[in-house]
């Protein structure tokens, strides 16, 4: 059986994002939406967590934080960038200091575009990521095995 | 035979435990307007936790928390096999010290801080269940938890006060609001988090399942409170049990996190006034 499916914990990381996909990631964990019904877990630790959602694109500053957050996630592991600007840059884009889409310096698993991501949009990131994170860990296994 | 019993014990008391802890988290998302996770939940979360891979940052980091499990599991074994309730109580307390320094084995802030907030907590609990165990004795004139639960009146008769006073640092022992400083089942994003902060995979599923061992450790004791020699004050015992756990659970949602002054100052005050003047008339009348 696998489990990771059942209970993924997510690590949120906001970019460089403006602050509107982040509410939405928050309007998640809200009654309306309740994602704890799928046994996710939003964990302010890159050790706990299986899903890294990150907010906003990267810029100059941050590529060795995001960088070192996916380093400390205990395999398997996903990464969803949620909104236009952690998928491509967005209207930052064209910033100085932007660098670019979260794909830049991570392994990008799931894209949810959007700006900002419905709540709708990114739960469906998730789930999509569930898929990806049980075949990572069935490669994994055999690997090892 | 005792071999039996004693696996029974350590495969079933975990399974209670797990379940209670989903029950807990459902009636807790059910108060917050939420539909909550399945009942299931947790042990969905340890058998992942299980399967991932665990980052170790050194050798004695992780050797402590097994150590931990090995002492929680110990105590349950001796309480519900009806041994030496003070036994018990000292063998889960060193396992308590053994989770302490694997907080600070690892120099990680964040488990320092966890781990000092630990002591705290322990200070604060710990001589209110030593009034317990001595507020058996009293009443039931043994420390042999199968003498005190074979009694022709039920302990309570003679320890109300005591009873509220355990049923007050229970708080501390479930880590439940106001009193869960050192570890929280909900401040995820929080220092709250502490001990917990470098552990991860396998070794977390440990922290859970010790967690759970303790569950069952402190709803036992509750048990012990009620049971006597019928059978019916056995079912009273577990309905009081459950009450018990769902006063903890509303308590968990009504209160927010109190400091650690505070919460120092609240567990003495109730241990010094609650559990000492029932000791003291208890001794005066027997
Ligand atoms: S996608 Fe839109 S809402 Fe989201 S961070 Fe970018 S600009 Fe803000």
């Amino acid at each position: 059986m696998n489990f990771v499916k059942k209970s993924p914990w997510i690590l949120h990381y906001d970019g460089s994002s403006c602050n509107g996909c982040d509410i939405e990631v928050l309007a998640c964990l809200t009654p309306l939406y309740d994602v704890e019904r799928f046994g996710i877990i939003n964990t302010g630790n890159p050790k706990h967590a299986d899903i890294l959602l990150i907010t906003g694109s990267v810029n100059e500053q941050n590529i060795p934080v995001v960088k070192q957050l996916y380093e400390q996630m205990a395999m398997p592991k996903v990464v969803v960038a949620v909104g236009i600007c952690a998928t491509s840059g967005g209207i930052f884009a064209e910033c100085y200091n932007v660098v670019g889409g979260v794909d830049k310096v991570l392994p990008v698993d799931v894209y949810v575009p959007g700006c900002a991501a419905r709540p709708e949009a990114i739960i469906d990131g998730v789930v999509k990521a569930l898929g990806i994170l049980e075949e990572k860990q069935k490669f994994a296994r055999k690997k090892n095995s | 035979m005792i071999i039996l019993i004693i696996i029974g014990i350590i495969i079933l008391a975990p399974l209670v435990g797990g379940l209670l802890t989903g029950i807990d988290r459902v009636i807790t998302a059910r108060m917050q307007g939420r539909q909550g996770p399945p009942i299931l939940q947790p042990f969905y979360d340890v058998l992942k936790l299980i399967q991932k891979e665990s980052i170790e940052v050194n050798s004695m980091h992780r050797f402590y928390i097994y150590i931990s499990l090995i002492f929680a599991v110990f105590t349950t074994v001796i309480l519900l096999s009806g041994g030496d309730i003070l036994l018990a109580v000292f063998a889960l307390t060193l396992g308590s010290i053994f989770f302490v320094l694997g907080g600070y084995a690892s120099n990680s802030p964040y488990s320092t801080i966890g781990s000092e907030r630990e002591l705290l907590q322990i200070m604060a609990y710990e001589p209110m269940v030593l009034l317990t165990c001595v507020g058996f004795y009293y009443a039931d004139k043994s420390f042999f938890v199968k003498d005190i639960i074979s009694a022709s009146i039920p302990s309570i008769v003679y320890l109300p006060g005591v009873f509220i006073g355990f049923v007050f640092i229970l708080t501390f022992k479930l880590r439940k609001s106001p009193f869960d400083l050192s570890m929280s089942h909900h401040g995820h994003q929080e220092i709250v988090k502490g001990i917990t902060t470098e552990y991860s995979g396998r070794d977390l599923a440990v922290i859970e399942i010790t967690h759970w061992y303790e569950v069952v450790f402190a709803l036992t004791l509750v048990f012990v409170f009620f049971a006597t020699k019928s059978p019916i004050s056995r079912i009273v015992a577990v309905v009081a049990c459950a009450a018990v756990y769902f006063l903890e659970i509303i308590i968990d949602n009504a209160f927010a996190r109190l400091k650690w002054q505070q919460a120092l100052n609240a567990a003495w005050i109730v241990t010094g006034v609650l559990g000492t003047i029932n000791l003291l008339i208890l001794s005066y009348f027997r």
